[in-house]
């Protein structure tokens, strides 16, 4: 039996529809309740709540100071949550995130890896850290799976930004994470590695049956990888859909157009144009 | 073992079990590895570790020759500059070395991929502070060797009392590495002078280069309730009175105790600070 998970939507009347289907029984890789964070007084996220089932990637977008890097840092444990609570595989980051980090890893172009290091080095280091006993195969794995192998005695910061994603997302693979999440993965890259870098994220997504979470301004990329897309506007959810949904609910060609009315505030009016039979499914769920 | 084999096995991590003491040793071990791949990445950086030391001890010895030339009194304290040097550069450079590798981090904008892994804080700080008495080692060994070379001063003259003065000065070290990091930590690379300059504050008060007895009535107690004060008062009874007080090193033993809690406590809180604020996600240069 599944149980519809629709945590969002009792969050202030958020409109969802997407929000994720867990089957009742099966471990749940994050769930986020009433998320809060307040720097000063300013607040970046604003009581958001949703789940993320098993095998599911999810994206979050929204403008920039949206609130997505900050929700990622909190399911990270690099930052603590003002109010509210993050699970993940269980365990509230806060307190036990020792119990269950050996399961997530992390990708983003805003984070090095250490310069002076060779390729090899720097997965050796990280495969220490994730207790991997059996590093150099995996990393001989690896490196022949993201096509890294001729970068691997080469100094991490002597190569360039399309090498160094593959190099990041191989850190970030090492330990064959249940959870992965990426902060724009692709950003800066140019259309040949960005396509060739989804279409590996889509693949260990599936193969893996692991959960994704990105955070992302590339629209296309989105529509490509996510199932499922949270859209947060000044730290809150306004949308929780399927791509498709999102896209027929503000009777839009793309999520680019989706996305531009709601950063730009026309959300309300664009869906108030759109067709009839896409409203009351977006909010019937 | 084929290619193809070593992949196949490389096709699955095996992770070892996160938690438990063997668990803390790995990833201890893992950052140790990561500072030697450092270190060995720049023969500069090898060769600067002995350079100010060596010149340092070149300078007091020489003058410790002239004066010991020209004043009779200072002819009799053979030893006591290069000896006050040396035992300051103990706590000078295991100082620096605990700071700069937590900068280090920072500069290179890999304190997040650190802080998402498995590795604790407490973890990272055992490797530092490991970390610091390897560096000092090598800065330290070659210099004290050559101080025996040129100017005939054997460091290995203040007996078992030299082990039981490095302990202290090290254990120093580490509680001023500890805060350092952690104003580092909580207020970013702007504090980054504190990080050079914290030891030099105790350099006037805790009397390398003269008794305590110099110092006006006031400051004295402070001196005293400084550990390397006890260190230098230790060395300078040994070379010029050839007797060694135990009690000293007993206090100076268990101010450390005291200061090495102070600097974790302060290291702990400005890290649990840091999540709170979201400094953490700003770190780099």
């Amino acid at each position: 039996m599944n149980e519809r998970v629709n945590e969002a939507s009792r969050e202030g009347g958020a409109p969802t529809g997407a929000a994720e289907s867990v089957p009742a029984g099966a471990e749940i890789p994050a769930k986020v309740r009433d998320l809060t964070k307040v720097y000063g007084t300013v607040v970046a996220v604003d009581r958001i709540s949703f789940t993320l089932a098993q095998g599911t990637t999810v994206a979050l977008l929204g403008g920039n100071g949206a609130g997505k890097t900050t929700t990622i840092a909190m399911l990270l444990g690099l930052v603590v949550p003002s109010a509210g609570e993050v699970r993940v595989f269980g365990a509230d980051v806060s307190r036990n995130r020792g119990t269950v980090a050996h399961r997530m890893n992390f990708q983003s172009p805003y984070v090095d890896l250490p310069a002076r290091l060779t390729v090899r080095q720097n997965l050796t280091v990280y495969s220490g850290l994730y207790g991997i006993a059996n590093a150099a195969e995996r990393i001989a794995f690896i490196a022949e799976d993201l096509q890294i192998g001729p970068l691997l005695e080469r100094p991490t910061g002597k190569l360039s930004a399309g090498q160094k994603t593959r190099v990041g997302l191989a850190k970030a693979l090492l330990n064959a994470p249940d959870l992965l999440l990426l902060d724009e993965p692709t950003a800066s890259l140019d259309p040949d590695t960005a396509d060739w870098i989804r279409h590996k994220l889509k693949d260990y997504a599936e193969t893996r049956g692991a959960t994704l979470l990105l955070a992302s301004h590339n629209m296309a990329e989105v529509e490509r990888l996510a199932d499922r897309v949270i859209l947060l506007d000044q730290g809150r959810i306004i949308e929780d859909e399927t791509p498709a949904a999102l896209i027929a609910t503000y009777g839009r060609e793309t999520l680019e157009e989706v996305f531009l009315d709601v950063v730009r505030g026309r959300a309300k009016q664009a869906s108030d144009q759109a067709e009839p039979a896409a409203a009351p499914e977006r909010k019937a769920s | 073992m084929s290619a193809a084999s070593t992949k196949a096995r490389g096709a699955d991590p095996i992770i070892l079990e996160p938690t438990g003491v063997g668990a803390s040793l790995r990833r201890i071990g893992a950052l140790l590895k990561r500072y030697i791949y450092l270190l060995r990445s720049s023969g500069i950086r090898l060769v600067e570790l002995i350079y100010w030391p060596f010149l340092q001890m070149l300078t007091w010895g020489f003058l410790q020759q002239y004066l010991a030339a020209t004043t009779s009194p200072l002819a009799q304290a053979a030893g006591v500059l290069i000896g006050s040097v040396l035992l300051w550069d103990i706590l000078f450079r295991s100082k620096i070395g605990f700071s700069t590798t937590f900068i280090e981090e920072m500069w290179a904008r890999n304190l997040g991929n650190l802080l998402i892994s498995p590795l604790r804080a407490s973890e990272l700080v055992a490797a530092l502070s490991l970390w610091s008495v390897i560096r000092l080692s090598v800065s330290m060994i070659p210099v004290a060797f050559a101080a025996y070379l040129i100017f005939g001063f054997n460091l290995l003259d203040l007996g078992l009392a030299l082990a039981a003065f490095f302990a202290v000065l090290v254990l120093t070290s580490w509680s001023l590495g500890l805060i350092s990091a952690g104003v580092i930590l909580r207020y970013g690379l702007g504090a980054e002078e504190l990080a050079w300059s914290l030891a030099f504050l105790l350099l006037p008060i805790c009397c390398v280069y003269y008794p305590v007895s110099v110092l006006p009535d006031w400051l004295q107690p402070v001196a005293l309730a400084l550990p390397p004060t006890h260190v230098f008062e230790g060395m300078r009874a040994i070379l010029l009175e050839h007797r060694f007080d135990a009690s000293e090193l007993w206090w100076a033993l268990g101010l450390n105790a005291v200061y090495l809690f102070v600097g974790y406590l302060t290291f702990s809180r400005f890290l649990a600070s840091a999540r709170v604020n979201g400094s953490l996600l700003q770190l780099g240069e």
